[in-house]
């Protein structure tokens, strides 16, 4: 075959001889973060989420690693009573009926004289645990299941959408506290399960895009190329149907930190005297006139955390929509 | 002559649709010996492509091969036996679903789709793609697939195949796109190929590079081709024999020139009729009339005899089946058509019908056809 006809057939694309480098690929990851972080409302959205990210990562260093060393180190002890009790202390420079806010605890106190900031600081950790654990089990639960039964379609379609609809007719909280009550109130099961309760959100959701991708021809191709189901799964359906549930995944995140927080709030879940901001606002209700900051700064640390998976999750969706991008 | 590699007898391939039974290919018989290319060759809906997923029993439901036998190399791909209580089962010596795919699919019958845009998974790599392929088929490790993977880049002139491996689908033209599914479907050196209208989707300079390159890579490989397609020029290009086929039934066989020269089907002859040619003007082009009855109700008798212009009551009536219609000495040619006097239903006694063609065009065909006789 000559080389002239080849580049004459190929003129459409780029030339021959230039490499992937030169053309911008409009796949893989870092053109998907690149597309990110055009949008200035998504780059507040990484930046907020890598920021949480990192103080988790530290504070699980410091609990696993040091033992809260770092932080009584540096500062005070974040979960132990402090030898001095001084309790509900407003953040610095304010005053209420128990005294005046130092520097020393620049958000104050709570109830026990812990510090709310060294409390928040280690509750992120938590809070970003809980919040990946949970969605990752409802993510890996769900596409699979919705991957199987869009792919084979039939009873086995009807079987698993029959089953996860059953668990989607529940209301999640109830369906969370009973599951609790029935296996523990540990914080390990309030992440499984919230991520049982989020498997028929992923399922829905890649299921109406394998059904529709499992008719395109590489698949058909793989099938006459002798693939076992299995493969052609796990390495053609799902990549191609996976966009969508990424971005679902971003935003899970934020609902499951959010529902856990919640569930801590009703005394499920992280159990005193570990940091949870879910729990610090529990304790925080019953001192909400004396001591309203008290309860704020947990409140403010949710807040933040969710509203920043969420523009994350939205500047994903832009990003991953081709039509959006050209 | 030796015997045929792939041998298909009384092929059915049913759908069963809420609309009834759709029979979209309804016992067709052909072979494939060693090292030819063989035509399938109809309109759309003919049944060509079921007829050819069905070689590899990759008929979705709602279809179903129901009748029929497909023997490859000895072994039997599909075959039913009536069990003691007279039902049809499979019979024990056909393959089954893994052998199938661990032994058939890919390594000894092979397929290139139609579509070239669509064929390759576009979230990876078309390197990663025919590496994998050829991992999976020939079970190489994986930098010796690699090597492989590039050399039948290579082979199937695509240039700069090292840097072009790293590239995704969609940085590579259609031409280009069909020459890496040809490149799949040789790299595991299959006895078969199963070409499913692989030019249909490109231009016709490129139809031409990528005819001339699979005629080149089969003499050097000796594969044999199963090449369906609906453009009579494509056949003659390539093929040593050909099927052409309608409503699921395969109408007429013969070698390629016979077919050419010596057309013993209306449909046939109304398909090269039909055929674009730079000595034709637009308005001396044959189209067939109508379009192709749908397979749940066939028609009786032929199932051509409401657009063939040659078309008469006894046609109605009588289903040809394909009878040996080659002259004495010569290459079997088989054809369906009660025109012939292998056939012997009163023809010639029989009135004309008036049938969707209009009278124009086949005053002018039955003349040629007819004289031909």
């Amino acid at each position: 075959m000559a080389t002239e006809t080849d580049s004459a057939t190929d003129g459409s694309t780029d030339t021959e001889g230039t490499g992937a480098g030169e053309v911008e690929a409009r796949v893989g990851l870092r053109y998907t973060l690149r597309q990110v972080k055009r949008d200035t409302t998504a780059r507040i959205g990484i930046y907020t989420v890598g920021f949480i990210t990192l103080v988790a990562v530290l504070g699980s260093l410091d609990y696993y690693v040091f033992d809260y060393g770092v932080a009584e180190a540096i500062w005070y002890s974040p979960v132990q009573d402090p030898e001095q009790v001084r309790r509900l202390l407003p953040p610095v420079g304010m005053e209420n009926q128990y005294g005046q806010g130092t520097l020393e605890h620049p958000m104050g106190t709570d109830h026990r004289g812990r510090d709310i900031l060294g409390r928040l600081f280690y509750g992120t950790r938590i809070a970003i645990t809980v919040g990946f654990m949970a969605t990752a089990i409802g993510l890996v639960g769900g596409t699979l299941i919705g991957a199987v039964s869009g792919y084979y379609g039939g009873w086995i379609d009807d079987v698993l959408q029959r089953v996860t609809e059953t668990i989607y007719a529940i209301p999640f909280l109830v369906l969370v506290i009973a599951f609790m009550t029935a296996f523990g109130r540990d914080l390990s099961f309030a992440m499984i399960g919230v991520g049982i309760t989020s498997v028929p959100v992923f399922n829905r959701l890649i299921r109406s895009r394998v059904v529709s991708v499992r008719e395109e021809d590489y698949i058909e191709a793989a099938r006459a190329a002798g693939v076992k189901d299995r493969n052609i799964i796990l390495r053609h359906v799902i990549p191609n149907s996976f966009a969508p549930v990424l971005v679902q995944a971003t935003l899970q995140i934020g609902v499951s930190i959010l529902i856990v927080a919640g569930l801590s709030f009703l005394g499920f879940g992280a159990q005193p005297p570990t940091p949870s901001w879910g729990q610090m606002l529990s304790a925080s209700r019953n001192y909400m006139l004396p001591a309203p900051t008290f309860s704020l700064f947990p409140g403010i640390a949710i807040l933040i955390t969710v509203i920043g998976f969420n523009i994350l999750g939205d500047g994903l969706q832009d990003a991953l929509d081709p039509r959006i991008n050209n | 002559m030796t015997e045929p590699l792939l041998s298909v007898r009384d092929l059915k391939t049913q759908f069963f649709t809420e609309d009834g039974t759709v029979r979209a290919v309804d016992g067709i018989s052909f072979d494939v010996y060693e090292g030819e290319i063989v035509g399938l060759v109809g309109e759309s809906g003919a049944g060509k492509s079921v007829a050819t997923s069905s070689i590899l029993r990759l008929v979705d439901s709602p279809g179903e091969i129901v009748g029929g036998e497909i023997e490859f190399k000895g072994e039997t791909i599909f075959g039913l036996e009536e069990d003691g209580a007279g039902e049809l089962r499979p019979r024990d010596e056909m393959l089954t679903e893994s052998e199938m795919r661990k032994r058939i699919r890919g390594r000894e019958i092979a397929i290139i789709f139609q579509d070239p845009m669509e064929s390759l998974n576009p979230v990876f790599t078309v390197g990663g793609q025919l590496r994998e392929f050829i991992e999976i088929n020939r079970d190489l490790d994986p930098d010796e697939a690699r090597e492989e993977a590039i050399d039948m880049l290579r082979e199937v002139g695509i240039p700069a195949p090292e840097s072009r491996y790293d590239e995704y689908p969609h940085q590579f033209s259609g031409g280009m796109r069909q020459r890496v599914l040809i490149a799949m479907a040789l790299a595991c050196q299959p006895d078969l190929i199963i070409a499913d209208e692989p030019t249909t989707a490109l231009d016709v300079t490129v139809e031409g590079e990528i005819l001339e390159m699979v005629t080149d890579l089969q003499e050097k490989y000796d594969t044999s081709f199963i090449w369906v397609t609906h453009d009579m020029s494509v056949v003659a290009e390539i093929c040593d024999r050909v099927n052409v086929m309608y409503l699921g039934e395969i109408i007429e066989q013969a070698e390629v020139d016979d077919l050419f020269y010596d057309t013993k089907h209306p449909y046939t002859s109304a398909l090269l009729d039909s055929m674009p040619r730079p000595d034709k003007t637009v308005d001396e082009l044959r189209p067939i009339e109508g379009v192709m009855p749908e397979a749940i109700n066939p028609p009786s008798g032929c199932r051509f005899h409401s657009r063939c212009p040659e078309a008469r009551e006894v046609c109605r009536e009588v289903h040809p089946d394909l009878r040996d219609l080659s002259d004495e000495g010569a290459a079997t040619h088989t054809g369906a058509c009660v025109k012939h006097d292998a056939f012997d239903v009163g023809y010639d006694d029989s009135p004309a019908i008036e049938t969707q063609t209009g009278s124009g065009f086949s005053a002018g065909l039955t003349e040629t056809g007819g004289e031909a006789e």
